[in-house]
């Protein structure tokens, strides 16, 4: 089709609309769409704010040595349980020590389980739901019966055995949650394919004889990637309540070092419930925030990577 | 034409298990496609009719190998001699995939969405041979000219498309490595008339261009008649009628076939159609009838209809052969 020749003055608008033409007909794919998916997730103002609250969060535990002011561990017999004043920003706890310094050292060990544990249990589930529930037979027969037994088997025995075993300890923590959290989101992977798998553009693929390796992690896997983000997110909040619980028992990380749930812990005591607000809320305020802020940007992160949603 | 085969189907049968119970024992089995003997020649539009659930798709995608046959062989003839596709594995198909190919239904899920069209369509040009991502650039691009559409679409997403023109993506993508032979599986019924009609004609006109052979399955009686040079109509995973497009509409044999033709809509006022409407449903495929499959709701259906299955007999037509299934074509059949 010829472009009709334009009879009156030209405008802004045919200007820009030139430049829409070149910027389509000089065919800059690669470059352009790796531009889009972080435009995309920029312009997403929610995810924008809980990314920021995040790095925030993850700085401030970083650099907990140059911003609190007291040892977190070190207990002030003269301060006990006061509420906040210039010296104690968040106030004291019940053997005096300091609630500021304490939540900016727990974030250390509470973020480093809750989304460790949360991204290393995705990875398993992932890699093994993507694969089993496309190909299906016996590998998915397999897998599934697996991921039941790590999912019936009872956490906290898991937790004893390997504690006997090993001993107290971060690393055995994250192992715990991974070995018995990548069965949810496994199950979730596969369900997702098996639903995909029936979609013409697979049958395609298999049609031009494309190895089944290729078909599940490059074609299909980026359509399924939705709802896996959610759960990395929800569990990402379930391990950090999680290791709190696990660490109370005496199984997880020592009671004397600082994570969010041993601070919350506290709590469990209804005077302190009712009367010391300040050892309970700001740490469970922390808490919130931050894994909304990961719920965010999982959102952010889901929609940047739908083409069919426009940014 | 040069009775040249291409493709060869000898008793292909298509069984899918059905399995109950908390054993999951195979307690029956789903005909979907029972016994089909074909010939596709090289360079003809071969037409595959017939009611929802009659096996047509399942047979296209046995032809492909994307389902396998439990019975039965596939053998594909190109110039270097006969091979059998029903017996090779994964590795031996490969050199037949690329002459191969399938065009799908619903233009709404045959293209990823989480892909440009460019990066659907590469993928399986590098998986044969083209290297640089330039080259690739370059051949999609004439693809989709190919089809009628403008080389910028390749870095648009197929949400970004009508149904139509995702349709002609999918043309483009089954010529993107050069097939000998394409099954257009409905490739048309999902679309509205005017785009059918464009569509066909884009499918005609590039099977002159590249030399191509067509099996066009489809429910679509007045598409067959305008596209195909033979038809195969199918009842319940059995072919039932085979001959000449032009035979097949003038001299009809088989009661199925007669039927169905006459529920083509006509447009003339003035013209008294006997309609032939047939009762009930297609039998289920998991438990066909005895004997012939269509005798439960053929008009004339006699005692050896309901007790021997009848086999596909030549009949002498004007030009060629005409097939058909039915013990009553040596009988003048009664009207």
């Amino acid at each position: 089709m010829v472009d009709a020749p334009i009879t009156r003055p030209r405008t802004r608008r045919d200007g820009q609309f030139d430049r829409l033409r070149d910027r389509e007909t000089s065919m800059q794919g690669k470059a352009k769409r790796r531009g889009r998916f972080l435009g995309k997730f920029l312009s997403n103002r929610l995810a924008l704010v809980g990314f920021v609250i995040f790095t925030i969060i993850c700085l401030m535990s970083l650099f907990a040595p140059l911003i609190a002011q007291h040892n977190p561990m070190s207990p002030n017999l003269r301060a006990i349980a006061q509420p906040p004043s210039v010296e104690h920003w968040f106030g004291t706890d019940k053997t005096g020590r300091d609630i500021f310094a304490r939540v900016l050292y727990g974030g250390r060990v509470s973020i480093l389980v809750g989304l460790g544990s949360a991204l290393l249990s995705a990875l398993i589930g992932v890699i093994i739901g993507v694969y089993s529930g496309y190909v299906g037979g016996w590998l998915d027969w397999i897998a599934m019966r697996v991921s039941e037994i790590f999912m019936s088997f009872p956490q906290i025995i898991l937790v004893l055995l390997l504690v006997a075993i090993l001993g107290q300890s971060l690393l055995n923590l994250i192992v715990i949650f991974t070995l018995t959290g990548w069965g949810g989101i496994y199950r979730m992977a596969r369900a997702r394919m098996l639903s995909i798998r029936e979609e013409e553009y697979v049958q395609a693929l298999r049609s031009f004889g494309l190895g089944p390796a290729r078909i599940a992690y490059k074609h299909m896997l980026p359509n399924a990637l939705g709802p896996i983000m959610v759960n990395i997110t929800l569990s990402t909040a379930a391990f950090i309540l999680q290791e709190a619980g696990l660490s109370f028992l005496g199984l997880g990380v020592p009671l004397s070092i600082p994570t969010w749930g041993n601070i919350l812990n506290a709590a469990q005591d209804l005077r302190v419930l009712e009367q010391n607000w300040w050892i309970w809320l700001p740490v469970g305020a922390t808490i919130s925030l931050f894994v909304l802020s990961v719920n965010f940007i999982g959102d952010g992160l889901r929609d940047a990577t739908d083409p069919s949603q426009q940014g | 034409m040069a009775a040249d085969p291409i493709l060869s189907l000898r008793n292909v049968e298509v069984h899918f298990p059905v399995r109950t119970g908390v054993l999951k024992r195979v307690t029956a089995h789903v005909r979907a496609v029972d016994g089909v003997d074909l010939d596709v020649y090289r360079g003809e539009v071969l037409g595959l009719v017939g009611e929802s659930g009659c096996g047509k798709t399942t047979l296209g995608k046995a032809i492909l190998q994307l389902v396998r046959a439990t019975q039965g062989t596939v053998t594909y003839s190109g110039e270097d001699g006969e091979t059998e596709l029903t017996t090779q594995d994964d590795a031996g198909l490969f050199a037949f995939r690329k002459r191969l190919q399938i065009v799908f239904q619903d233009p709404h899920s045959s293209l990823n969405p989480a892909f440009t069209i460019f990066g659907s369509l590469e993928d399986p040009l590098r998986h044969y041979g083209v290297k640089t991502r330039a080259e690739r650039r370059k051949i999609v691009g004439d693809l989709l000219e190919a089809v009628n559409m403008r080389r910028e679409a390749m870095d648009r997403y197929p949400h970004e498309f009508s149904g139509g023109q995702r349709q002609r993506i999918g043309i483009a993508r089954a010529l993107s490595i050069d097939p000998e032979l394409i099954v257009c599986d409905e490739a048309v019924s999902a679309l509205d008339v005017s785009i059918q009609a464009q569509v066909l004609q884009l499918l005609m006109d590039l099977k002159r261009e590249k030399n191509l052979t067509y099996v066009f399955i489809t429910h679509d009686l007045s598409v067959t008649e305008y596209l195909c040079d033979r038809i195969a109509v199918m009842y319940l995973g059995k072919v039932v009628e085979l001959c000449d497009a032009e035979e097949l509409y003038s001299n009809t044999l088989h009661p199925y076939t007669q039927a169905l033709l006459s529920a083509i809509p006509v447009a003339d006022l003035d013209r008294k159609s006997q309609r032939i409407v047939l009762q009930g449903d297609v039998p289920s495929p998991i438990n066909p009838p005895s004997g012939c499959p269509f005798h439960p709701r053929c008009r004339f259906a006699q005692d050896i209809c309901r007790t021997d299955v009848p086999r596909l007999r030549a009949y002498k037509a004007g030009s060629g052969v005409h097939m058909a299934a039915c013990h009553l074509i040596d009988q003048p059949l009664a009207d």
